[in-house]
């Protein structure tokens, strides 16, 4: 036969790279849901990594069973929409932690779309928003790990910030990406990167919430942490990200730390409040 | 073609002809995944899978490839196994799979890969071609973990994750050399390895 004819070569490439294509479909929907479970894994190791920065003794040990201390040390998880209202429960795995819901980064890319739309003057949309919000109790300690995603230099970048209960302090903070350059941009996912927003807060009444930029050009430096040298559009992207995100979290963090606040109070009163017929009896004694 | 020596076909390329040391193929990976011993592991395997499948499928097909399509036939049956390999991956190794991130895919352009079906596959019976195209894997696989455990080891200590080196040494004064694990470093290495070769086999010293 004649391998070399026009319609051979044609008929040969349709058929083979048809046959190719239907392999790998095949192989890739067989293997997704075991896939779509390791990237669930990481992302909750993601959130425990950044919650247990605020407390130096919470180690994750590598072979520790994530899911399992998910579901030990997190208080709560919901969606919340730009005016602080929540919107929605995610499952937090307390009865069975093979049913912990999380946000995936496609869902934070939606909801990124959103915010940039709403950026761009289609205030309306507010509503549509559900950002997700984690509330971690790391020994006593509570903790809001909020994510935030944006585009990077070469594809998106993503992280998620522990805020103390106060509504602005950073106890914890780490970023991934997808393809940022090796040795400079891929830095924002080393701990000498994000140990540096550990203690930093953010600037809640300012125009900007969060910088990232080179020293000269930090203005507010507990509002801020030193850029990535050579990296300056990931840091620059990074900054970004986060100013975005924090923005329409504000309404709740505020609300949260009020919360918070209150309850910390009511617990002073009833504390008093038990102390003092203790003392009482003391007194008769 | 019976008349084909297989302990040659074998052994040649790990050894006399490995296409690292002597051909200088597929040095980009060799640098970039060889940090540590797993990585470096799992990289040789999936070399091994992807060299000798394709080569297998492309011997296999070789009289019905249309001759002026014929690059681009060997670079979709590459780019199979590789898909195939990395999908695998991260399905049941992800951590190893993230640290070995695009390496994976660029398997796929791997000069050794399309050297032997270009060079042996097209030419000869499907399981020589499988036995040529895993003992390629192989030769590359071997240096990848030699040059991974010289850099792990003195890099940071270790070996698949395990400490190697006692704290001792370290309360001492010893340190791990942070420059090793740079890729500068492994090229190094990779000219020490092919020096030492050299040094033995005469004949593939220019004159």
């Amino acid at each position: 036969m004649n391998t070399n004819g026009n319609i051979y070569t044609v008929i040969y490439s349709t058929v083979l790279v048809v046959l190719v294509a239907a392999i790998l479909a095949f192989v890739a929907m067989s293997l997704q849901g075991k896939q779509n479970e390791n990237i669930k894994r990481e992302t909750i190791s993601k959130l425990l990594g950044a919650a247990s920065q605020v407390d130096s003794t919470f180690v994750i040990e590598e072979d520790a069973d994530i899911l399992g201390l998910y579901a030990e040390n997190i208080k709560d998880a919901f969606f919340v929409d730009g005016t602080g209202e929540k919107v929605g429960k995610m499952d937090t795995g307390k009865e069975n932690k093979n049913s912990i819901q999380v946000t995936s980064t496609s869902d934070l890319k939606k909801q990124n779309d959103i915010l940039k739309k709403i950026e761009d003057g289609e205030g309306d949309r507010i509503s549509e928003l559900a950002l997700p919000v984690y509330v971690f109790d790391i020994n006593g300690n509570e903790v809001t790990v909020i994510p935030c995603y944006g585009a990077g230099l070469w594809g998106p970048i993503w992280g998620y910030l522990a805020i103390d209960s106060d509504g602005s302090t950073i106890d914890g903070a780490i970023f991934d990406h997808k393809g940022e350059t090796p040795g400079l941009g891929s830095k924002i996912a080393d701990k000498p990167f994000y140990g540096k927003f550990h203690g930093k807060t953010f600037n809640l009444d300012g125009e900007k919430v969060f910088t990232v930029a080179k020293p000269n050009a930090i203005t507010e430096p507990e509002h801020s942490v030193d850029a990535i040298s050579g990296a300056t559009i990931t840091s620059q992207a990074l900054g970004n990200s986060i100013n975005l995100w924090a923005k329409y979290y504000k309404p709740y963090l505020a609300k949260a730390a009020a919360a918070f606040k209150a309850e910390a109070a009511a617990a002073d009163s009833t504390a008093t409040g038990i102390a003092a017929p203790a003392a009482e009896i003391a007194g008769i004694k | 073609m019976s008349d084909i020596n297989y302990k040659e076909l074998l052994l040649k390329p790990i050894f006399k002809g490995n296409p690292v040391t002597v051909l200088v193929l597929g040095i980009c990976s060799s640098l970039a995944v060889t940090v540590q011993m797993k990585g470096a592991c799992v990289m040789a395997l999936s070399v091994i899978v992807v060299t000798g499948l394709s080569s297998f499928v492309a011997s296999l097909l070789r009289n019905t490839i249309p001759n002026r399509i014929r690059i681009i036939v060997q670079l979709v049956v590459v780019s199979l196994m590789v898909i195939l390999v990395d999908q695998i991956l991260k399905a049941y190794a992800y951590s190893v799979s993230k640290t070995l991130s695009v390496y994976v895919g660029l398997i796929i352009t791997n000069c050794i890969v399309m050297g032997r079906i270009e060079a042996f596959a097209l030419g000869n019976k499907p399981i020589p071609s499988l036995l040529d195209g895993l003992a390629n894997g192989a030769g590359y696989g071997l240096i990848l973990v030699v040059v991974a455990f010289f850099r792990e080891i003195l890099g940071s200590g270790t070996l698949f994750g395990m400490r190697i080196i006692p704290q001792s040494f370290y309360d001492a004064g010893y340190m791990d050399n942070g420059l090793i694990i740079l890729p500068p470093m492994a090229l190094i290495l990779l000219g020490i390895i092919i020096w030492i070769q050299r040094s033995f086999q005469k004949d593939l010293q220019e004159k």
